[in-house]
């Protein structure tokens, strides 16, 4: 569904992405693992077509992505930035269902539907300035789950939120993407995270970026944050994807020096 | 706004009209050129009561109303459309900042030659003077709203003209309603700048100069009066529309509790 091909991007001089290739399967959530700073964001929003990336091949169905393609979602890094702190939490998840033409009413249920999926069924009233960091992450992430869209793009989307809601969310996101289909590029710190939701996960090197490694995640399409945890597979897949991350080869644990700032 | 703070004011008020007073009882100024404050805002209190003057501050009032209205409708839009196309700005930039310092009640003159209707001639000079604080502050308003947000709703699929509906004027809102206030402060001064110069038949600036040639300075002083409170009130008024409507801005922004 989605083919990104030698992207390459630059900041002025300063280049980010080094000719990333990757490919992302019809209904396929495949998590991006990279150190901070090496262009995981930038990733993001040539996929979305809000910035125009130096050079390369994006391609949705087929098509080249120039502009934002339609039927996408983003929960983006930012979050609070990206609430309009004007609106009520149901105001600011319902606002982009306009474009699925759905009236008032509609918008309004599957607004507090989707809050009430992220555990907010009691805050759709409040404005984001009167929330803290992790309801507000929860609310955007609510928005782009109540959008429906095709693909979705979650830059480190649980964050901001305490052990114990983040396992919930990520129960949520990967039922959502089951249900409707939804096909899921998901950035994360986590690799414990990457590989309990990833159907793959795509680890990047520090920049100019490249694809470090692509490992298929065959822990099946049912997971559970206990069962799941525990399979000698998840904690094996668990260990290669951290020796990548860290700069590491398959198999073998090269120079320890930590490339993954924060985790 | 609180409590303590208003009774401040009130008391400093209190002070300047009671040394206004002892000024003017103990003869140091001839009553005849400054009449005493007691006369003065007994004046005041009369000219409710007078049919001349509520006509007056009537058409004042009305050339201010209107006056502020076309001025938003005008400068707004222009605002919008300056704020939105960078080139066009820049363009226009340095005749703003041209005209924008002459003291606007020197166009008055020129109005006078240019405009033969009494009720034009005010209304072209308040909005001449009143556009700029709306003017500037919308493209700065605009020019602030964060981009993120603007890029969320672009990733949902909305157009330019959505994203402008829906994020940046909303966004931009709070400025320009500063701009609106200031504005119509300087739409006070300029109706009544307008009448003083211009004369014409109605008008608080009209009822000043007959009250002057006819040298009833307390009906002058008091008229003035009147006119500086009306500018307070819709101040205080606007002010607390703002603190209402732009609840999120204020607080985000530290300005209120
Ligand atoms: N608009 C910009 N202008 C200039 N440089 C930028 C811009 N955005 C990002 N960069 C730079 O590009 C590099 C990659 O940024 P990006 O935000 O994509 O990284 P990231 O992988 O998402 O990092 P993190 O994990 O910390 O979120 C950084 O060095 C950053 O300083
Ligand atoms: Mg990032």
């Amino acid at each position: 569904m989605l083919k990104i091909t030698d992207l390459v991007h630059s900041y002025g001089p300063h280049r980010v992405l080094g000719g990333v290739s990757l490919s992302v399967a019809e209904g396929e959530l495949v998590s991006v693992v990279g150190p901070s700073g090496c262009g995981k964001s930038t990733l993001l929003r040539s996929v979305a077509g809000l910035i125009r990336p130096s050079g390369g091949r994006i391609t949705l169905g087929g098509q080249p992505v120039e502009r934002t393609p339609d039927d996408l979602a983003i929960v983006f890094q930012d979050y609070s930035r990206s609430l309009f702190p004007w609106m009520s939490a149901a105001n600011n998840v319902a606002l982009p269902l306009r474009r699925k033409g759905l009236d008032r009413k509609q918008r309004r249920e599957a607004a507090m539907a989707a809050l009430d999926q992220v555990g907010l069924a009691d805050a759709g009233n409040k404005y984001p300035w009167e929330m803290s960091g992790g309801m507000q992450q929860r609310v955007s992430i609510a928005r782009a789950l109540a959008y429906r869209p095709s693909l979705l793009l979650m830059d480190e989307p649980f964050g901001s939120v305490d052990a114990q809601t983040r396992e919930d969310l990520e129960d949520l996101v990967l039922n959502v993407c089951a249900h409707h289909g939804m096909t899921i590029l998901l950035i994360t710190h986590d690799i414990d995270e990457s590989v309990y939701v990833g159907d793959r996960v795509v680890v990047l090197t520090k920049s100019p970026t490249v694809v470090a490694a692509d490992l298929v995640i065959d822990l099946g399409r049912i997971r559970d944050q206990i069962a799941t945890r525990q399979l000698d597979a998840f904690v094996r897949l668990r260990a290669e994807v951290g020796r990548l991350v860290r700069g590491g080869g398959t198999g073998h644990t090269t120079e320890s020096t930590s490339v993954l700032e924060k985790k | 706004m609180n409590y303590a703070r208003v009774l401040r004011g009130a008391a400093g008020v209190a002070g300047f009209l009671a040394v206004a007073e002892l000024v003017g009882l103990s003869g140091l100024v001839d009553d005849r050129f400054l009449p005493r404050m007691s006369v003065v805002l007994g004046a005041a209190a009369g000219l409710v009561a007078d049919p001349d003057f509520l006509a007056d501050a009537g058409a004042t009032l009305t050339v201010w109303a209107l006056g502020l209205l076309l001025t938003v409708a005008l400068a707004v839009p222009a605002g919008l459309l300056l704020g939105t196309l960078p080139r066009a700005e820049a363009a226009v930039r340095p005749l703003i900042e041209f005209l924008r310092p002459i003291p606007s009640v020197a166009v008055i003159p020129l109005a006078i030659l240019l405009f033969s209707d009494n009720l034009h001639l005010k209304l072209a000079v308040i909005v001449y003077a009143a556009s700029w604080p709306v003017l500037i502050n919308t493209i700065y308003g605009l020019k602030d709203v964060d981009p993120l947000a603007k890029e969320t709703l672009r990733s949902f699929g909305f157009g330019p003209i959505p994203v402008l509906a829906r994020v940046a004027l909303p966004s931009a809102a709070p400025f320009i309603a500063t701009g609106i206030r200031v504005a119509s402060g300087i739409a006070v001064i300029l109706a009544i700048s307008a009448e003083l110069m211009a004369g014409g038949s109605e008008g608080v600036g009209v009822y000043i100069t007959e009250a002057a040639s006819g040298s009833r300075i307390d009906l002058m002083l008091a008229a003035t009066l009147w006119a500086g409170l009306f500018g307070l009130v819709a101040d205080v008024v606007m002010v607390a529309v703002e603190r209402r409507l732009f609840r999120w801005h204020h607080v985000r922004t530290g300005g209120a509790r």
